[in-house]
């Protein structure tokens, strides 16, 4: 037995795992084909927010008179932004190497493949310099994560020219004049919100009805009107039946409430979800159930293969980095016989574009669909403080409560940098508060964060300040 | 003013024992609570306490003298002040211990709760009751879940919190609610047992107010009585007994302890039984199981809980993963447990979720006797006394060192076929101890 635990795939899920892993003392192989970090760092959360960065900054810079400044000529230049997301991109790799190395976790570079073993498969490298190792451990944790979904039949499939996905999206040569995202998912919408701030004509397509279809329906709602407000166009409720490529762009025809229709743009950008990296592993060989590009997985990670478990993107939605992280923990710390917290923790989701989205727990609609009696509290920026003087006031908070017991069940907010305000509802929720406690916390002043008080408050009819 | 410290009795039945070691030489100043001596018996090793300041004026047993009577005069104290002076022989030892005031057991403050505690072995099944529910302590829970224990009129103390460090959360009240009796807000102090049950007072049958005293219950009772009551109508269970000669157990123990001494190590009796559990558990792994409504929980490691007496009732500290681990820190982690669950300073974990339970009334000089199925695990196993008894061997009498060992199962789980074949095989690793390294 080299090892007692072989990783695959270096995301945020399988590199967290690991160290996770050698802190409880177990001897810990990752093997990685490409970057360390995985999509998370290098194609997905990081560079992404990089690049929302330079937007969100270029934007500010069209409303500086409202601060009562000038400063003239405002341009960017655009491999520039490319170059300072890619460099941060990097940063976040070397600091994962640097973990591993701090962890005395060996690194394998190479793709993994997995053959029948005890007590758990074995795990062929063929590696990256050439020649094959094979590997053998007590467990196996597969985090080989996922990749954009496509669809060929359609032309939803990316030519690296004119139908990107988001690999291509995150390192193009030019900025694209007019741009069409087909999803409404956070991976379009961010990029919508990128390529609108710098000037683009952006059309996002969506098939169900609103856009943002998991958040709350206020917030969908909310997100639509802002995002119009800043030049985006959407098509909801809109089927694309086929994408073509010209010599200068791309057309996509579109069906919409019994009607068809074409739309014309330089670029598309295919963002109808993603599909997990289960190929060419030796999956069928061991018969590892998969659904639907997942791996099925109990509540531990656990596959039905003996000493096989799969944690992150690669074991289903959400498809979130935390998510994987927290999978991962909960996959290793159960190995080495601890009793580690349920998996069942509630987990946070946002969107980074402009304005943001983050939300926690069971929509309003959920709630109700659970046989909840919600209470239901808002609050809107446009009267907190804070907002006020930050000249930041469009969005609102929105709480659930269970009618009955004060458990909150949700939590939704739109609003700049709500994405830094949402972890306070996720303590709430892990540690069951109740409406009581959360009125009973003092929250600082000023701050954006006194909307969320106002919010919990609003709930039981005694919001202060509207 | 010198204080005299006699030999404790371990148990009702102890007349003499091994005074291991002294943790004090003469001229050492003691605070209540240092360790002053190890006693050993055949079973246990024991731990004597101060309870009070002083210094050691001399001491008049050599550390490792055999047979020591028990009641003979082992130290002398020299009292600082009023009063300095060792714990003793405390209640349930039959002789007066020296000290006046004769105690009973319905005065377990006075009783040198400490020295009861400590000579108390491991005794009935526990209830892995909740720490949180110690008296006067704080209940951990979370906010929602105090908001459904009392809407519901469940009692926290009386639950098992499986959040951090023991926290009682939602998924713990619902479950309590599925299942656990609600009494009545008014009454918090109504022991959580026989929901179904009429309760009758004892005036109405028959018994006279005043001519008892009454305990109050405080939380671990409650739990106690609640666990064992839901246990014992709800599990089907049933024993299995079997005797087992030991002679060649200690033998063997005798060397180990022997190889183990420079590391200060002690193995008992008890050490063993565990491990050959645990072992013998790895090979029928039908009986380290849990009945469930979904199916039959075959647990992946042997977390053995262990049953251990404590001031006002017990609890069952666990040995994690026995099967991986040695004798020597099998002995070291049940010295550990036990003394720190007497302290009642266990953290929760480290009595929650275990997978088999041992119990031992041996040093009691118990025979054999059937422990109570500590729900949800499918058996425990009592551990009855080592003595010597009339065997036939080779058609002839001979003499031999026998214990007998009871397996109460839960039918759901485990047949008798399966509880036989573990009988079977933890005899065979009892009786041959070399079997339990290979
Ligand atoms: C554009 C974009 C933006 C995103 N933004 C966010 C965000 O803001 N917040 C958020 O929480 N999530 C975000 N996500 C999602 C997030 O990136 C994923 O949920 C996360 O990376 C999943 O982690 P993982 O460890 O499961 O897999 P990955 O990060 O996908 O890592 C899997 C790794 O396994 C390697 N691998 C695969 N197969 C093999 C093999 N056979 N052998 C060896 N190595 C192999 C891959 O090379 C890869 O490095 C975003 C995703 C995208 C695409």
């Amino acid at each position: 037995m080299d090892f007692d635990v072989i990783v695959i795939g270096s995301g945020p899920g399988g590199y967290v795992t690991a160290i996770r892993a050698s802190q409880l003392g177990l001897k810990t192989a990752i093997v990685e084909r490409a970057e360390l970090g995985g999509i998370c760092l290098n194609w997905g959360c990081i560079p992404t927010k990089a690049l929302l960065k330079s937007g969100e900054v270029y934007e500010q810079l069209s409303h500086l008179a409202d601060y009562g400044l000038s400063a003239g000529g405002a341009s960017f230049d655009f491999p520039k932004i490319i170059e300072r997301s890619r460099g941060v991109a990097k940063k976040m790799e070397g600091g994962v190497a640097f973990l591993m190395k701090k962890h005395k976790i060996e690194v394998l570079f190479g793709t993994a493949s997995l053959e029948k073993g005890a007590p758990a498969p074995k795990v062929t490298v063929a590696l990256n310099a050439g020649g094959k190792r094979t590997i053998t451990a007590k467990h196996v944790i597969l985090a080989t994560g996922a990749r954009a979904r496509t669809i060929p039949a359609i032309g939803l499939e990316s030519d690296g020219e004119r139908v990107w996905t988001y690999r291509d999206a995150l390192v193009p040569k030019a900025c694209p004049k007019s741009l069409i995202v087909i999803g409404s998912g956070a991976i379009g919408i961010e990029f919508a919100s990128f390529y609108r701030a710098l000037g683009a004509e952006v059309t996002v397509i969506e098939a169900l009805d609103r856009i943002l279809p998991v958040e709350d329906e206020e917030v969908s709602k909310a997100a639509h009107k802002a995002f119009e407000k800043r030049g985006l166009k959407f098509r909801v409720a809109a089927k694309v039946t086929k994408l073509s490529k010209s010599k200068t762009g791309v057309a996509v025809a579109l069906e919409a409430g019994g009607k068809t229709e074409t739309l014309e743009a330089d670029v598309a950008i295919v963002a109808v979800g993603i599909t997990g990296n289960v190929e060419n592993m030796g999956l069928e060989a061991l018969g590892v159930t998969v659904d639907r590009g997942h791996i099925v997985t109990d509540g531990h990670g656990k596959t039905n293969v003996a000493g096989l478990y799969a944690i992150g993107d690669i074991a289903g939605p959400p498809w979130l980095a935390h998510k994987a992280s927290h999978e991962g923990v909960h996959c290793i710390e159960h190995i080495a016989g601890l009793k580690p917290a349920n998996l069942t923790a509630p987990i946070p989701g946002c969107t980074y574009s402009n304005p943001q989205i983050a939300s926690v727990g069971l929509t309003e609609a959920a709630a109700k669909a659970a046989g909840h009696e919600p209470k239901v509290g808002r609050f809107p920026f446009r009267v907190n403080g804070k907002a006020v003087a930050a000249g930041e006031i469009e969005g609102f908070v929105k709480t659930v409560f269970d009618g009955k017991t004060g458990a909150l069940l949700g939590a939704h907010m739109i609003g700049h940098e709500v994405t830094e305000m949402i972890q306070g509802f996720a303590v709430a929720m892990t540690l069951e508060a109740t409406e009581e406690d959360l009125m009973a916390t003092v929250f600082a002043h000023p701050t954006m964060s006194e909307a969320m008080h106002e919010s919990v408050l609003d709930a039981y009819g005694r919001a202060l300040h509207i | 003013m010198s204080i005299e410290i006699l030999m404790p009795a371990l148990s009702p039945t102890m007349e003499e024992g091994t005074l291991a070691k002294w943790h004090v030489k003469a001229g050492d100043t003691v605070k209540a609570g240092d360790v002053i001596a190890e006693i050993e018996t055949d079973k246990a090793t024991m731990e004597v306490e101060a309870v009070d300041e002083g210094v050691v004026e001399a001491l008049l047993v050599d550390a490792g003298t055999e047979n020591v009577k028990v009641n003979a005069v082992i130290a002398r104290l020299a009292g600082e002040g009023e009063v300095a002076s060792f714990e003793t022989p405390a209640a349930p030892a039959p002789q007066d211990d020296g000290q006046g005031s004769p105690k009973t057991i319905r005065q377990p403050e006075e009783a040198a709760p400490a020295a009861v505690s400590k000579a108390a072995p491991p005794a009935l099944p526990a209830p892995a009751p909740k720490l949180n529910g110690a008296s006067g302590e704080r209940v951990f829970a979370s906010p929602l879940a105090r908001r459904l224990a009392q809407a519901a009129g469940i009692d926290l103390k009386s639950i098992a919190g499986s959040g951090p460090h023991g926290r009682v959360i939602k998924a713990d009240v619902d479950a309590a609610r599925g299942k656990a009796p609600s009494f009545a807000k008014a009454s918090e102090d109504k022991p959580a047992s026989a929901p179904t049950r009429q309760h009758q007072s004892l005036e109405q049958q028959g018994i006279p107010a005043g001519s008892y005293d009454l305990i109050p219950l405080d939380g671990m009772r409650k739990t106690i009585a609640r666990r064992m009551t839901d246990s014992f109508r709800d599990v089907p269970h049933f024993p299995l007994t079997i005797d087992l000669e030991i002679d060649g157990l200690l033998a063997a123990r005798a060397k180990i302890n022997a190889m183990l001494e420079k590391d200060g190590v002690k193995v008992s009796v008890n050490d063993l039984v565990i491990k050959a559990v645990a072992v013998a558990l790895k090979r029928v792994p039908e009986a380290n199981s849990s009945y469930t409504p979904e199916g039959i929980a075959l647990h992946h490691h042997a977390d053995i809980a262990m049953a251990v007496s404590i001031d006002g009732g017990l609890i069952t500290p666990i040995i994690r993963a026995a099967e991986t681990k040695g004798l020597a820190q099998i002995a070291t982690e049940t010295k550990d447990l036990a003394a720190r669950a007497r302290d009642k300073k266990l953290k929760p974990e480290e009595f929650q979720g275990g997978t088999f339970s041992v119990s031992n009334m041996g040093m009691m000089g118990i025979k054999s006797f059937a422990s109570i199925i500590n729900e949800p695990q499918a058996c425990i196993l009592s551990v009855g006394a080592g003595e010597q008894r009339p065997v036939v061997k080779n058609g002839a009498l001979a003499i031999a060192t026998v214990m007998s060992v009871t397996l109460t199962c839960d039918h759901r789980a485990v047949d008798g076929a399966i509880g036989g074949r573990f009988l079977s095989v933890f005899k065979a690793l009892i009786e041959d101890p070399l079997t339990m390294i290979v």
